[in-house]
């Protein structure tokens, strides 16, 4: 009796050990799903640091830059640090299209970045309002060259105001989504500046073209809506909402990021209830629209472009801006270049060709680099959705062993999976 | 005396939020590529819509509520929370639940929720005593019996009556008429329950009412201790409609649950 226990034991732990090697745990198969969901709570890091203290920081970038009434909140730049009491590795983390340093995803990595061991800095996107309005030389972003020169001044301002404070001994650099693809650029404009040198910069779950992604993103809410009937779409959102109080109940959490819309489905996910595969791409499509609407009308706002709001209208602190949501929500991103980004930037360099705008957004255009430059890691997802396969493809050829590609994950969905997080930490501590 | 200075400061507050210079234009405007006109009928009502005829009021108080946050009363809990230690903030959190399920009771009967009224009726015994006054929530513990948020508002919303317009709360944030007249009715309530409560102490009147004050001042700094909410932290320009459409959703998911 007691022998064949140990037996079993025995077995059990061999079946452990003998599960093959470089096996990946995270099981959730529909890129649309992890997507969503992200990694089940069991499967999580679980080394974070319950509660990182942050300071919330601002800078004034452009000190004699006016800010519009409609804006009277967004009198500075903000970003928030988390230092260690020693000497330590600084590390830039860059937030995804229209997230700011508040998203789920950015506290996450600044919870392990800093339980390592980091001082963490963490900068919202250049597509993301308060960075469009008070850190944006043009005010219009899409543009990665551009928007790239704008992460680099903050950057460079607050190491200067924060330098004197919190000891450095070497600068990483990472970001996921944009925010990666922009890391890309960050790291090859350093090769000429030289402000941080930085040491390693690891780009998770990029976009290689961001008008490819965008225009993927863009798409999915034709899987709800075919024919783009703003009617089509609102019965199919209030039908969403009608779930969603009851998921909001629940949380009674109040969004700190577009992405809230998620939070929703998370809490029905774990109740066993999977949304058919349209309404799951139509809801990640409503996140990426609710994203880039509000930097179109920031962008449209602070350019006095004409878009939408317009030109010369100056808007008050108190004024509604209830119908222009309905309107800047039925501009797409694509829409959003070709009416207002590419004819904004061929004004400004007259030749300019939209194919050379496009192509200049990609990382193709720097892969040179990419490819020569062995301190650029990357990790991503062989289901990535804003991926076609030709990127896929890409990345794979440009990063070689560079390259950390996981099976499954879609877009970010494994990114607080461990062994992501493992490998992530991992890539800095070498 | 205390009311009519409220009163009056809130008039005054309303009269100046209502006031706001009119924009300067310099240059004649030139019509939008995509203007509102062409997108938006107004015959359809949007998923976004709410109705809000005081909109403009309603702005002026949520921008005010905005720099109040900012200036007094986030520095105040920030305050509360670096002096005083966790078990402490947590116990008078609790205190304060135990006193405020009076409400929660009234209105659980009054919907005729009998079971919600006799979790509340349960917590309120379990808490006062064994739970020392309110000070531990006892009832929680191991999955014990939830507590039940039930307001005169969802009373009202229960018996038919509608949200009627979206109105923002100086201080207090995003409510609508109806749920505004629901919480002076649970004020009314509480505070006559507090006042008996207070008059069994046997103090000089004085001393009530100082004792009266301070817990108000202590109730609100806890309420904004517990509320995560900060204003203009979503990063989106439209904050102001998210948070009106997502208050009035919440709210008709509590009157029919």
């Amino acid at each position: 009796m007691k022998k064949s226990l140990l037996i079993l034991i025995f077995s059990m732990l061999l079946g452990v050990i003998a599960s093959p090697a470089g096996a990946y745990d995270y099981k959730v198969d529909d890129p649309y799903v992890s997507t969503i969901v992200g990694t089940p709570e069991v499967l999580e890091y679980d080394k974070l640091p319950k509660k990182v203290d942050y300071e919330l920081l601002g800078l004034k970038v452009f000190p004699d830059r006016p800010t519009p009434e409609v804006f009277w909140y967004q009198r500075e730049f903000l970003y928030t640090l988390s230092y260690q009491k020693q000497e330590a590795p600084l590390i830039f983390v860059i937030a995804g299209t229209g997230s700011s340093f508040y998203a789920s995803s950015m506290i996450f990595l600044q919870k392990a970045f800093y339980g390592a061991g980091f001082h963490v800095i963490c900068l919202s996107s250049p597509t993301q309002m308060n960075f469009i309005t008070t850190a944006s030389a043009t005010c219009v972003p899409g543009n990665i060259v551009e928007d790239t020169q704008d992460l680099y001044r903050v950057m460079s301002l607050a190491w200067e105001q924060i330098k004197d404070r919190i000891k450095v001994s070497e600068f990483y650099l990472t970001g996921y989504s944009l925010g990666a693809s922009q890391s890309a650029f960050v790291a090859k404009l350093d090769e000429e500046k030289r402000v941080f040198n930085f040491k390693k910069v690891l780009m998770i779950n990029p976009a290689v073209s961001l008008y490819t992604s965008a225009k993927i993103l863009d798409d999915m809410l034709l899987e709800i809506n075919p024919n783009r009937s703003p009617e089509v779409f609102d019965r199919w959102f209030n039908e969403r909402l009608a779930k969603f109080g009851e998921a909001y109940r629940l949380l009674n959490q109040p969004p700190l990021d577009h992405d809230f819309l998620y939070d929703a489905y998370r809490v029905l996910h774990k109740k066993g209830q999977t949304p058919r595969r349209e309404n799951l791409a139509g809801m990640i499509g409503t996140v990426f629209r609710l994203a880039s609407s509000n930097m179109i009308f920031a962008a449209d706002v602070m350019a006095n472009y004409g878009l939408i709001v317009p030109k010369n209208r100056v808007l008050g602190s108190a004024d509604s801006l209830t119908d222009y949501m309905k309107v800047t929500t039925r501009v797409s991103f694509i829409d959003y270049f070709n009416e207002f980004l590419y004819p904004y930037s061929q004004s400004r360099n007259p030749g300019l060709t939209k194919e050379a705008l496009i192509e200049g957004t990609s990382l193709r255009s720097i892969e040179p680099y990419l490819r020569n430059t062995p301190k650029i890691v990357l990790m991503d997802n062989e289901d990535d959705l804003i991926l076609t396969p030709e990127d896929i493809a890409f990345l794979k050829d440009v990063f070689g062993a560079r390259a950390k590609i996981y099976p499954r994950g879609g877009h970010c969905g494994n990114m607080t999976f461990r062994d992501n997080v493992a490998y992530m930490l991992n890539v800095f501590k070498n | 005396m205390k009311r009519a200075l409220c009163l009056m400061l809130l008039t005054v507050f309303i009269f100046l939020a209502g006031c706001g210079t009119a924009p300067v234009r310099k240059e004649p405007e030139i019509p939008a590529k995509r203007p509102v006109s062409e997108y938006v009928k107004p015959d359809v009502t949007y998923s976004i819509d709410a109705y809000d005829p005081w909109e403009p009021m309603n702005r002026r108080i949520y921008n005010f509520n905005a720099i109040f946050d900012n200036y007094v009363f986030l520095p105040v809990v920030q305050a509360y929370e670096f002096v005083l230690p966790v078990f402490v903030q947590t116990g008078i959190t609790n205190f304060f639940k135990n006193l405020t399920e009076v409400t929660n009771l009234t209105n659980a009967l009054l919907q005729f929720k009998i079971e919600k009224a006799v979790n509340t009726f349960g917590r309120i015994c379990i808490n006062t005593t064994v739970g020392l006054g309110g000070l531990i929530d006892v009832a929680t513990l191991n999955d014990g019996i939830p507590r039940e948020e039930e307001d005169f508002g969802q009373t009202l919303g229960f018996y038919g009556v509608g949200p009627g317009p979206y109105l923002v709360l100086p201080i207090l944030g995003p409510s609508d008429l109806r749920d505004t007249a629901g919480l002076a009715v649970d004020s009314v309530v509480y505070s006559l329950m507090l006042g008996q409560l207070i008059a069994e102490l046997g103090m000089d009147d004085t001393y009530e009412d100082i004792l009266n004050y301070s817990l108000t001042a202590v109730y609100a700094v806890d309420k904004r201790h517990n509320e995560p909410f900060r204003y203009f932290k979503t990063g989106s320009p439209f904050e102001y409609d998210l948070i009106r459409r997502l208050y009035l959703i919440k709210r008709q998911f509590q009157i029919d649950n």
